[in-house]
């Protein structure tokens, strides 16, 4: 799968910027998660089995030689980061080597002790995310009564001063509560709000007839954002994310395929973009094979979309290729059957159709008391996914 | 001038974001949650500065020294203290 190249040293394929960095490292420590997510955009055949997770030493290893290659923004993720009990030596450990750590959770098995512990360890941010703006949503759509333990443990960290970042992921049956997130979000003393639509990959694609909301429903949210932004000219910044869906151009793949960002999986796996794995007919290297930066300069995988040289029409033509660099190459696999085609969201492409199929159906009539039922992320559900594969 | 005027007697970097070096990239980081910058050479000497509490006064003071003879330093100096001030990079300290 790699090439003959032990140097690390080949040069990038497809543009002439040949100086690309991974900034960003996604550290998923493990799928197991307490929370149940049906917008989770983890894969759908997520394994039980915690054996196959890379150990404390592979991935202290991982976190040098990420930071060799010049990484400095990490974020721990998952599932559930907490469930790891090396956590804060993982951060210990990041923090000496210039990492500025971000711990992305859902605060279920956080404690004001661990808080402290986490920041001795040099942690600088945290991002809570809530499944729901009240105790009842909450539970209704992580499959957990965490609500109240939510809110408190967002008071200790603001307590204890470490930066807080709240999370809030948007879909149909919740969009209508982002005034009432955010009046929440305020009273916390959050820094930074991130009203996050719902991206359809993983189990989130699963569930996507009853997570996709109408036009409407994301032009109201909006307006609510916004008139939240001009009432309260504080210092909470809050982000709105659309969902790609209802847009003409597509975003850039994480910032650009394998320019940016790189994300190590549980087992080791390393991905240009945490969604890549759905891709078939691509090897992912892993970090228990191959050098990071083997895998980063020289492998198949992150080489196959970077730059511009991949692209076919209408890409290939277009004057606008560089700014979204074709879009997002699981939304083209999904919707055309190739990952190698537009993303069918630019309204150039010959599939946008089938976007468009997309949202008329989520624009009728639509009834929050009868909502399409959602299959919850949990083991159990899981295997119905790892049967269909075998 | 006035609106030029540096709202802080003390400050330093802000204590949540970090200044380093970074020799992937051969320049001088600033990070903060979820992002960084990178800086030009005159911003990261002037934050360099600012690692310990500092005020306007001594900052130009020392860098008056280190750049005998430059002309309008203390504006410029002002004027990005301002700026760094709105982006939260520096804080009262």
């Amino acid at each position: 799968m790699m090439p003959e190249n032990k140097s690390g040293s080949a040069p990038l394929k497809g543009d002439e910027d040949q100086s690309y960095i991974p900034m960003w490292l996604l550290a998923e420590l493990t799928y197991a998660c307490p929370v149940q997510c049906p917008y989770c955009s983890n894969p759908v055949q997520i394994s039980a089995n915690r054996k196959q997770e890379l150990t404390t030493e592979e991935w202290i290893d991982v976190l040098c030689q990420a930071r060799q290659l010049g990484a400095v923004q990490l974020g721990f993720s998952g599932g559930e980061p907490l469930v790891r009990s090396d956590l804060a030596e993982l951060i210990r450990e990041a923090t000496s080597l210039g990492f500025y750590t971000n711990l992305i959770t859902s605060a279920i098995g956080l404690d004001a002790d661990k808080i402290a512990a986490f920041k001795e360890a040099g942690l600088k941010h945290i991002q809570i995310s809530f499944q729901g703006s009240n105790r009842e949503s909450n539970a209704k759509f992580g499959g957990t009564d965490s609500f109240n333990h939510k809110m408190e443990m967002t008071r200790e960290v603001t307590r204890q001063k470490i930066p807080l970042g709240l999370n809030f992921v948007l879909h149909r049956q919740n969009l209508h509560q982002v005034g009432e997130f955010l009046e929440t979000a305020e009273l916390l003393g959050a820094e930074f709000v991130e009203l996050a639509n719902t991206q359809y990959y993983g189990w989130a694609k699963h569930n996507q007839e009853g997570l996709l909301p109408s036009k409407w429903q994301i032009e109201d949210a909006e307006r609510v954002t916004n008139e939240f932004r001009r009432r309260h000219k504080g210092n909470m910044d809050v982000f709105f994310v659309s969902p790609d869906y209802y847009d003409d151009r597509p975003k850039k793949c994480s910032n650009g395929w394998a320019t940016t960002f790189i994300t190590v999986t549980p087992e080791g796996d390393v991905l240009p973009c945490h969604a890549a794995k759905i891709i078939p007919g691509l090897d992912f290297p892993n970090v228990k094979q191959h050098k990071l930066s083997d895998i980063w300069r020289s492998s198949d995988l992150f080489n196959k979309y970077r730059g511009t040289d991949w692209m076919v029409e209408p890409c290939a033509s277009c004057p606008e290729k560089k700014i979204d660099l074709g879009g997002c190459r699981c939304q083209a696999l999904m919707l055309t059957g190739d990952a190698g085609n537009a993303d069918p969201v630019c309204s150039l492409s010959p599939y946008h159709d089938r976007v468009t199929a997309i949202t008329d159906q989520a624009d009728g009539v639509f009834d929050l008391n009868e909502p399409v039922p959602l299959l919850f992320r949990n083991m159990k559900n899981a295997k119905q996914f790892n049967t269909d594969q075998s | 001038m006035s609106s030029l005027n540096l709202d802080l007697d003390s400050f330093a970097i802000n204590p949540h974001y970090g200044f380093q070096w970074e020799p992937a990239q051969q320049c001088h980081v600033l990070l903060f949650p979820e992002g960084l910058v990178k800086l030009s050479e005159s911003a990261a000497e002037i934050l360099r500065l600012c690692q310990q509490p500092t005020t306007l006064e001594a900052l130009v003071d020392e860098l008056e020294q280190m750049f005998p003879g430059v002309e309008g330093l203390e504006s410029d100096v002002r004027e990005f203290l301002n700026d760094a001030r709105e982006q939260e990079w520096i804080s009262p300290a």
